[in-house]
C-alpha cells in the first residue's frame, strides 16, 4: 500500500506525504484528512498564490475597488434524483452557497455538463428544469455553459460543474482566520439530513418517514443575517465531512479552541434513528442547506433572531463557542457531562458490523 | 428517540456516577467485553467521570480486530479475482492485510461491495449468476444467526455461486482465556449485551463461579454502562460473583432459541485463531460438512496463504486488557487510522481507534 518512490522523470516533484498512496482512493475526495492532504500537498503547493492560499470556499479579489468572490464545484451524485432535490438543484445551490460563505451576493453562474451516452433525455430535461427553478429561487442567472458527452460506461449518468461569481458588499469581512475568542457558533438548523437522505435511497433503507435532503440556497439567509449585524466573522456550509470537519478546519486555520455541547446540536429524530442503525456520527454527515456562523457574542442574539425569522434558518441554534484553551482542537461536552475530542475523519464513514 | 434518549439522560447518568462514587472503597479493574461499549465509554467521556479507584480495561469484543491477518489476506486474494463480487460489512474494508486492505482492492478495480446483511449478498448471487459472490462472515454470536441464515437459504435455493469466508468467534472462550492468563488483572466483566440477546447468559454462570468473578450483561448507552458498572462494583464490594442482567429490555436468560437452533444446524464449534492473541480452543464456528460447498475456503484455492503478524502491534494485549492503547509505542506514531499496524486502529469498535479519535492521547481536562 505504501510506495515511497517518487517518479521524477518529468520533473514532477511532489512532497512525500501524498505520494504514500500509489493510487487515488475514494477517501481522497471524501472531505476528511486524506482530502486535505491532497489539496494541501498537491494542489495548493503547486498552484501557490495569495488568492488560493486561504483555501476558503472561493477566491476573493478586488477590481476597481469592488470585491468579488469566485468559486467552483463539481457535482457527482448517485442517485441523481433523491428526496428533496436532484443533481441540478445541488449544482446550483452548492455554488450559490460557496459564494454566500465568502460573504458575497451571488450574481452569475456557469455550468458544464459531462453526460454519459444513453442518459434518458427526459432525465436531462428534469435536471435542467430543476436547475432553472433553483437559479430563480436563488435570484441569480446561469450565463454560460458547456456540454460534453462521453461513451457509455465512461461516466455515471451526468456530472455537473458550476462556477459562480458574486460581489462582496462593503463592510463585510468573512474568513476562517477571523474567528475570535468568545465568538458564538451558530448552526442554521438540523444537521446530517442530506447525507442520510442520499444514503437511505442508495442503500434501499426504508424508514417510517422519508428523510429529505436539506438542499437549499443560503444567500437569502446570509443576507438577512448581515442585515441584522455585520459582526459575523466566519461562515461555512458543512457539506462533505459535515459539521465536525468544518469546525476542525476553522480551529486549525484560526488557531483557536472550539467547544461544542452535544446537547445543543440539532438532529432530527428520523436522521438520528438512521445514524443509530448505520453506526454513523451525524457530526460527520453532509449537509447541503445549512451553515455554521461564528458571531461576536454581543451580536449573537440579533443574528440568531434574524436567522430564525428566515425559512432556511428557523431551527437555528447556538451550539458552542470559541475558547482560549486547547487551540487547534474541537472538544465536545457530552450529554452526560464528560468531554471528548471531535476529530477529523481519516476516511469515509463505513457502516459497522453490529 | 424512545429507548435511546432515556439511556443518554444527564440526570440519570449523574445519579449513577454519584452512586458508584459512594459504593467504591477499593481499587477495582473491570473489563467491558464489547468494542461498542468501549466506544460509548470513550465517546461520552465516562472514564473521566468515574472515581480514580476504578479502572476500565477494554475487551476482545471487536469482531474486526480479532479476525486473523491471514484471513484478511485470503479475502484480499479472493476479492482481487475478476469473477468475484466480494461483499462485506463496511468496517472490514479498511482493515490492513499484510500488503493491502479491501479498499485498495476496490480502488484497483476489484468488485468489493458493502452490504448491511448477508441476505443482501444472497440477493446479489441470485441477480448475478455469472459471478461468484463471497460474503466475509466475521463477527461474534451477534452476526452468526444472519450468516447461518444466508447459508441455509443458499442451500434451499440451490445456489451454486454463493459462499462465505467464515471466521466466527465466541465470547465465553475468550473470557476464559483472559481469566486463565497469569497476566490477568480483570476483576469483573461487563458482558456484551448484543451477544447475550442471541445466546442468553446461562453459559456465563459456570464462568462466574469457576473464577469467582461478577459478570453483568450490559447494554450500550451511557446509562446502561454506568448501571452495569454500578452493579459490578456492588458485587465486588460485597464479595459476590454472580451473573446479573442490566440489559433486561433486550436480553432473556435463555436468549433467542430459534436463532441458536439455526446456528447449531449450520455451524459447529472449532478452534479459532484470534488476531494478536493466538489460537483459543473451541472459540469459534465453522460450517458443518453438509454445507462445505458454501465455504469459500473450500471453493477457492487459498489454503497456501499463511501470514505472520507485525511484531510491533500489541493489539492482542490491548484486547485482553493487559495493556491500554496508549501503552503502545507505535500508537499515533507508526500506527494511525491512515496507516494502521493493527485492526483496533481502524475498526469502528476498536479500542485504539476510540482512543485516537476521541483524543485520549493529547487532551486531558
Amino acid at each position: 500500500m505504501i510506495d515511497k518512490k517518487i517518479d521524477l522523470s518529468n520533473g514532477f516533484a511532489c512532497p512525500l506525504p501524498i505520494m504514500e498512496y500509489k493510487n487515488v482512493l475514494l477517501a481522497h475526495g471524501g472531505g476528511g484528512k486524506l482530502s486535505h492532504q491532497l489539496i494541501k500537498n498537491m494542489f495548493a503547493s503547486q498552484f501557490k498564490n495569495e488568492l488560493l492560499e486561504p483555501l476558503h470556499d472561493g477566491a476573493i479579489f478586488s477590481i476597481n475597488g469592488t470585491r468579488f468572490a469566485f468559486s467552483t464545484d463539481s457535482y457527482v451524485i448517485n442517485p441523481i434524483f433523491f428526496p428533496g432535490g436532484d443533481i441540478g438543484t445541488l449544482a446550483v445551490n452548492g455554488t450559490v452557497n460557496d459564494l454566500s460563505m465568502c460573504g458575497a451576493r451571488p450574481l452569475y453562474l456557469s455550468s458544464a455538463f459531462i453526460i454519459e451516452e444513453g442518459l434518458p433525455m427526459e432525465d436531462l430535461w428534469r435536471v435542467v428544469l430543476s436547475m432553472e427553478a433553483a437559479t430563480k429561487a436563488a435570484g441569480i442567472q446561469l450565463v454560460t455553459g458547456d456540454t460534453k458527452v462521453v461513451d457509455r460506461g465512461k461516466g455515471d449518468k451526468i456530472f455537473i460543474n458550476t462556477s459562480g461569481i458574486g460581489i462582496i458588499p462593503d463592510g463585510i469581512e468573512i474568513s476562517p482566520q477571523r474567528a475570535k475568542l468568545g465568538d458564538k457558533i451558530i448552526v442554521s438548523g438540523t444537521i446530517a439530513d442530506h447525507g442520510i437522505a442520499i444514503m437511505s435511497v442508495r442503500e434501499g433503507l426504508e424508514f417510517e418517514t422519508q428523510i429529505e435532503s436539506d438542499c437549499a440556497p443560503l444567500n437569502g439567509l446570509v443576507g438577512a443575517m448581515f442585515a441584522a449585524s455585520q459582526e459575523i466573522h466566519v461562515l461555512r456550509d458543512p457539506t462533505r465531512g459535515g459539521v465536525a470537519t468544518v469546525l476542525n478546519e476553522i480551529a486549525e486555520s484560526a488557531n483557536i479552541g472550539i467547544t461544542i455541547l452535544e446537547d445543543l446540536i440539532p438532529v432530527s429524530e428520523e436522521v438520528m434513528g438512521a445514524c443509530e442503525i448505520l453506526g454513523f456520527d451525524p457530526l460527520y454527515v453532509a449537509n447541503e442547506g445549512k451553515l455554521l456562523a461564528f458571531v461576536a457574542p454581543t451580536a449573537a442574539d440579533k443574528v440568531l433572531a434574524a436567522m430564525r425569522a428566515h425559512p432556511f434558518g428557523k431551527n437555528a441554534v447556538t451550539i458552542g463557542e470559541v475558547v482560549a484553551d486547547h487551540t487547534g482542537t474541537v472538544i465536545m461536552k457530552t450529554r452526560i457531562g464528560g468531554s471528548r475530542v471531535v476529530d477529523m475523519l481519516s476516511g469515509e464513514q463505513l457502516p459497522r458490523i453490529c | 428517540m424512545k429507548y435511546i434518549d432515556e439511556y443518554r439522560d444527564a440526570t440519570s447518568a449523574e445519579k449513577l456516577i454519584n452512586q458508584i462514587r459512594s459504593v467504591v472503597t477499593h481499587p477495582w479493574t473491570i473489563m467491558e467485553i464489547c468494542g461498542g461499549q468501549t466506544h460509548t465509554i470513550v465517546k461520552s467521556g465516562i472514564d473521566d467521570l468515574l472515581p480514580s479507584d476504578l479502572t476500565l480495561v477494554h475487551g476482545p469484543g471487536c469482531p474486526v480486530c480479532v479476525t486473523p491477518l491471514e484471513l484478511i489476506d485470503k479475502a484480499v486474494a479472493i476479492a482481487s479475482r475478476p469473477d468475484i463480487i466480494f461483499t462485506s460489512f463496511g468496517d472490514m474494508l479498511r482493515v490492513p492485510g499484510s500488503e493491502k486492505d479491501l479498499l485498495t482492492v476496490k480502488a484497483a478495480g476489484g468488485d468489493v461491495r458493502i452490504v448491511y446483511s448477508p441476505l443482501d449478498a444472497l440477493k446479489l448471487a441470485q441477480k448475478n449468476p455469472e459471478k461468484k459472490i463471497v460474503f466475509f462472515a466475521v463477527g461474534f454470536e451477534t452476526t452468526a444467526p444472519a450468516n447461518a441464515m444466508s447459508v441455509w437459504q443458499a442451500k434451499q435455493l440451490g445456489l451454486k455461486n454463493f459462499s462465505i469466508l467464515c471466521s466466527h468467534v465466541l465470547v465465553p472462550p475468550a473470557m476464559e482465556a483472559i481469566l486463565s492468563s497469569p497476566l490477568n488483572h480483570v476483576q469483573g466483566f461487563l458482558a456484551a449485551g448484543h451477544v447475550c440477546t442471541v445466546m442468553g447468559y446461562e453459559e456465563y454462570i459456570t464462568l462466574a463461579s469457576k473464577y469467582h468473578i461478577p459478570i453483568v450483561v450490559t447494554g450500550f448507552e451511557p446509562v446502561d454502562i454506568l448501571q452495569g458498572i454500578l452493579m459490578t462494583v456492588k458485587q465486588l464490594e460485597e464479595g459476590h460473583a454472580e451473573v446479573e442482567n442490566q440489559y433486561t429490555r433486550a436480553v432473556r436468560r435463555e436468549g433467542n432459541r430459534s436463532a441458536q437452533e439455526l446456528m447449531r444446524k449450520v455451524f459447529e464449534t472449532t478452534d479459532r485463531s484470534w488476531r494478536g492473541i493466538g489460537i483459543i480452543p473451541k472459540s469459534g464456528y465453522r460450517l458443518r460438512d453438509e454445507f462445505a460447498e458454501f465455504d469459500a475456503e473450500n471453493v477457492f484455492d487459498i489454503a497456501a496463504i499463511h501470514t505472520q503478524e507485525s511484531p510491533l502491534c500489541i493489539a492482542g494485549q490491548v484486547m485482553q486488557g493487559f495493556k491500554k492503547p496508549h501503552d503502545c509505542s507505535a500508537f499515533g506514531i507508526q500506527c494511525t487510522p491512515e496507516h494502521p499496524l493493527g485492526a483496533p486502529m481502524v475498526s469502528s469498535e476498536g479500542a485504539c481507534a476510540a482512543y485516537f479519535h476521541y483524543g485520549k492521547m493529547n487532551y486531558r481536562k
